[in-house]
């Protein structure tokens, strides 16, 4: 039990065919097993969200961000840290999932919210689905680079298509119902962080019960040893294009969410650094544990936050020192920092 | 639900509301939200804006007697609208700003227009040149320059050269480049003057030598430029040197971003003789200017350079220090917005006012050449138009 | 007609050289070390930063100055080797990522301290500064040098990789580092010279394109698509794919921008695509 746990989960798992009902296996292995950091982070992400919605009214808006960012890195770990896929162009499906919902308002007067996320989660789809069947053709390096290239180049025609996008002015007037047309979205941010937290509760309940059922498990396999999990007849190029589907709908939710938070789209939801920012994230928190990419959302954007705040100019340099320092010292990301915390807690507690 | 929300809205709102008004004889503390980019490949911009900012704060610590400014700096990173437009958001209902002001990028200025509406806090613009943004908020008040008002006087001006015949133009790909682009079109005008083609070219771009081989080939009489400021006027200036355009008799006219006088040193002879119409130019012989030059220098080093970005920090802080005297410590954003609209200076750049109908400057704007003067390249003012108002408002 | 070629032909060559130059090394220790150097840029426009303080402050030539740039550039590449990269080697790539980015991050604050945030040119040679003529047309000078400067390096890594003791290590250790080891290769002193070389070529890069790819405090963030793009599509450690791959995206960007300017950033990414589909490790891929 004090034992770290490896990143990578044991492949034995994998010959188990039937894995019991998901939902029961979930919340068994949340309170027990591996999951103890994971069962720990998602409590004092839970307190923080409560005390952020009594007490810290000056933070809801960056608490929304931080929430959309979660949604995001979530969607990249899956395909990251779960099925092996790497990306660099992630931000395509984000970007077009709040262009999805920011034209649907401007040009077509559709403002209902949750209608439109689900738009923009479809939309997104449909381009993974499309650009999937490619990328996947593809391993390593050059799979890294297709995924940048199609976003770059979804990036330029964005930029060129002025009349529906706004090109480099951004997308203006875009309009937001209230959601559920009763709560309008405020200055304050309120109503975008209730409803975005709302959101990121149904994806992660989603992601958990995803990775944790026999399909979530054959993904690992397929990331461990592609060709064991091909010799034991799994269909690996449809599970994997599956997942890119679907990390590309969720992607666009978070994207959507940003859209209809900041009632704003601009050229940056699809630009290169936003790709690379969000593997930062995934990276940082410990990729392949979905807790892991949710607590490095949350430690990057409030330390860009508070860093760009300090020290306008000069940030990039601290939050690079603090990169550097994860790196050198915490191999397993931010999460495993966390497993080191809770054996060294126990190891005291048995002793 | 619903009553928790309206419970902390409306406080939240009521103390937001009260702040400003909160008149009373002892000194009051009154905080600036300054937002512009000062990370990235357009931070040279967000710093010359902050550093004017602070200028005239440091110069004028004492004129408000016992109350006080603080600026509150944030940077939006460059044309981010979501990020400016949440910074926007977290000064107000966090920090509780009575004036947001800065904004290098027209889209982040855009997307910022609603809060400043919604929090009827005045938004003081220092750069962003779109002539429409004004329209965006009753609470916008602009210090800084349209592009229309710089373009209009440069384009009549080359109607009067004999010999400038044909242009070709070269604009930046975005709103400003193609305000610009129409501006000057439209400006040019006479007996067999014509703008003979026109280019847009990404907003990022990092080499403008096959723009300008293809103007070249095209041997227009001059090439007419607009860029936003930052780093790429010298790129375009090193590629205008490169092919040898003007050994290819191909004069260059431009906006003042063309010439911009912090990237000066780096262009080298090449920019000789480059004609810009724009409203300010370090080189402007006035005591304001002069006065503001040494406290610059003073503050920042003898080899720091001021360029327009810098004066639109400046004057936006003179405007917003005009409001709160005008105030006197009572009144809301509206009544500071009016106060600003009647606002005139002896600015560096030379008389300023706010058209109270517009909320937009009212400055000279000036055609200049690029010459050496003691050594350095200058910006010298060879023509005036006086007090220009927005044309872009005119139709 | 051929004018038009030319030119495009010409200005494309000299922009494909500044990217091979740059790129080559980041092939070379993506191929050797299997690290994944996102701050390779960052070299690069330490070695443009060598060249413009050498010419500008110091008033040193720019002949001067090049070498200068390599070798300041390579130290610094294997100091920073030495001290943490190779405590990486074979860590998990998104380790490599995150670090190699987190040196770029802290790079570039430090280059805007130094340097401030505006881009800086160095003082180029007058002899290189008017134009030349070919094939009736004009042309700059300064492009032609930088077309000369690339096929020399291209000749010399070509001589050093294939013709020299350290190059047979070199190659052999790309293709199996375990037997390379075996057969008594100091693989540890192999890799801490091949990083300071790739990063020194870099630099030099930085320092000889600078009149191409701007010297700012961002421009290993700004530019490092591109570098990636030439790495991928060359195929990692070899020095010869960079080249044909840094040829055909520097053609085919000049080629767009110059006919058709409002579509032109969309021919390098279509580009880009249509090789990886068809070749996935890049031209001259040993390994993808």
């Amino acid at each position: 039990m004090a034992r770290p746990i490896p990143r990578n989960e044991p492949v034995k798992s994998l010959s188990v065919s039937y894995q019991g009902a998901a939902a029961s296996s979930t919340w068994r292995g949340l309170a027990m097993g591996r999951g103890g950091s994971d069962l720990v982070i998602a409590v004092l992400l839970g307190l923080a969200a409560l005390a952020t919605l009594l007490f810290g009214e000056a933070y809801w808006l960056l608490a929304a961000q931080v929430a959309i960012t979660m949604i995001f890195a979530l969607s990249v770990d899956l395909l990251v840290g779960f099925a092996g896929i790497v990306t660099l162009g992630h931000a395509v499906f984000f970007g077009l999932g709040a262009y999805a919902v920011g034209i649907a308002s401007v040009q077509f007067g559709w403002t209902e919210p949750l209608s439109a996320l689900l738009l923009a989660g479809a939309v997104s789809a449909l381009l993974g689905a499309a650009t999937g069947v490619l990328v996947l053709r593809t391993r390593g390096l050059g799979q890294l680079m297709l995924t940048m290239a199609f976003a770059s180049l979804v990036y330029e025609i964005a930029n060129r298509a002025k009349p529906l996008t706004g090109g480099a002015d951004g997308l203006q007037g875009m309009v937001v119902s209230p959601v559920a047309g009763l709560f309008e979205f405020d200055i304050f941010g309120l109503t975008a962080f209730v409803y975005t937290l709302a959101v990121l509760i149904v994806v992660v309940i989603f992601a958990v019960l995803m990775t944790r059922s026999p399909y979530g498990r054959s993904l690992v396999g397929i990331r461990e040893n592609r060709v064991r999990m091909q010799a034991i007849g799994t269909g690996v190029q449809r599970r994997l294009l599956s997942i890119y589907i679907v990390s590309a709908a969720l992607a666009g939710i978070a994207g959507a969410l940003l859209a209809q938070t900041s009632q704003f789209v601009g050229l940056n939801v699809l630009h290169f650094s936003l790709s690379g920012e969000i593997l930062i994230i995934v990276a940082l928190g410990g990729a392949g544990r979905l807790w892991g990419a949710l607590l490095g959302a949350v430690v990057f954007t409030l330390f860009k936050d508070r860093l760009s705040a300090l020290d306008p100019a000069y940030w990039y340099f601290w939050l690079g020192l603090l990169l550097a320092v994860i790196v050198l010292f915490a191999p397993k990301g931010l999460i495993g920092l966390v497993d080191r915390l809770l054996a060294l807690f126990r190891s005291k507690e048995a002793a | 639900m619903t009553s928790f929300r309206t419970l902390t809205l409306g406080t939240a709102m009521a103390a937001a509301a009260l702040l400003p008004m909160a008149a009373s004889a002892d000194a009051k503390a009154y905080k600036v939200g300054l937002i512009a980019s000062l990370s990235g490949p357009t931070a040279s911009l967000g710093q010359q804006i902050e550093r004017g900012a602070r200028l005239y704060e440091q110069l004028h610590k004492t004129d408000l007697g016992d109350d006080t400014i603080e600026l509150v700096v944030r940077d939006d990173t460059g044309p981010a609208p979501d990020v400016a437009k949440r910074l926007a958001q977290e000064l107000v209902v966090r920090d509780h700003v009575d004036f947001l002001a800065g904004i290098i990028f027209t889209p982040n200025a855009n997307a910022i227009a609603p809060i400043a509406t919604q929090a009827k806090v005045p938004f003081v613009i220092m750069n962003a040149a779109a002539s429409a943004t004004t329209k965006a908020s009753p609470y916008i008040v602009r210090v800084s320059q349209t592009i229309p008002q710089f373009t209009q006087p440069l384009a009549q001006w080359a109607s009067k050269q004999v010999d400038i015949k044909t242009v070709y133009t070269l604009v930046s790909d975005y709103a400003p480049g193609i305000e610009a682009e129409e501006a000057f079109t439209a400006g040019f005008k006479g007996d067999g003057k014509s703008v003979v083609q026109s280019v847009r070219v990404p907003v990022q771009s990092p080499d403008f030598v096959p723009f300008l081989q293809k103007v070249k080939d095209a041997k227009p009489d001059a090439l007419y430029v607009f860029l936003p400021g930052g780093t790429q006027s010298t790129a375009l200036m090193k590629a205008y040197q490169s092919l040898g355009l003007k050994e290819a008799g191909i004069r260059l006219i431009g906006s003042g971003e063309v010439t911009v006088e912090d990237e000066l040193p780096n262009m080298g002879d090449a920019a000789l003789g480059v004609v810009t119409g724009f409203h300010y130019s370090t080189a402007h012989d006035s005591k304001a200017n002069a006065d503001f030059l040494k406290a610059w220098q003073a503050a920042y080093g003898a080899d720091s350079t001021p360029t327009f970005m810098a004066v639109g920090g400046y004057d936006g802080m003179a405007a917003i220090h005009h409001a709160i005297k005008a105030m006197k410590g009572k009144g809301d954003g509206k009544a500071a917005v009016d106060a600003m609209s009647q606002w005139t200076a002896e600015s560096p750049r030379g008389s300023v006012s706010i058209d109270p109908e517009t909320r937009d400057i009212v400055q000279n704007i000036y055609i200049r050449r690029v010459e050496k003067v003691n050594g350095a390249l200058r910006n010298v003012e060879f023509e005036t138009f006086a007090a220009v108002k927005d044309p872009g408002k005119a139709k | 007609m051929i004018t038009a070629a030319l030119t495009i032909l010409f200005h494309g060559l000299a922009f494909a050289m500044v990217l091979y130059i740059v790129s080559v090394g980041l092939g070379i220790t993506m191929g050797l070390m299997n690290f994944a150097n996102l701050a390779h840029g960052a070299f690069a426009a330490a070695g443009g930063y060598v060249v413009v303080m050498a010419t500008r402050s110091l008033g040193l030539p720019f002949w001067v100055a090049l070498p200068a740039a390599f070798v300041t550039v390579a130290l610094a590449g294997a100091v920073v080797e030495r001290l943490v990269v190779r405590t990486l080697y074979g860590a998990d790539e998104l380790r490599q990522v995150l670090f190699s980015i987190a040196l770029l991050f802290m790079a570039i604050a430090g280059f805007t301290l130094a340097f401030g945030p505006l881009q800086q040119q160095p003082e180029i040679p007058a002899a290189l500064s008017g134009q030349v003529t070919l094939g009736g047309i004009d042309f700059p000078a300064y492009r032609a040098f930088v077309i000369v400067a690339g096929v020399a390096i291209l000749a010399a890594l070509w001589l050093l990789i294939g013709r020299t003791r350290m190059g047979m290590r070199i190659r052999a250790a790309v293709d199996n580092r375990n037997m390379a080891e075996a057969v008594g290769v100091d693989t540890r002193m192999l890799f801490t010279l091949t990083f300071a070389l790739g990063t020194g070529i870099a630099g030099l890069g930085g320092g000889i394109g600078a009149d191409v790819l701007s010297i700012t405090p961002t421009y290993g963030q700004e530019y490092l698509v591109l570098f990636l793009i030439v790495v991928a599509v060359g195929g990692l450690g070899s020095i010869f794919g960079p080249f044909l791959a840094a040829l055909c995206i520097g053609v085919v960007d000049v080629a767009g921008k110059y006919l058709i300017p409002e579509f032109g950033a969309f021919f390098i990414y279509g580009v880009v695509i249509a090789i990886l589909l068809a070749k996935p490790a890049g031209f001259f891929g040993v390994r993808s």
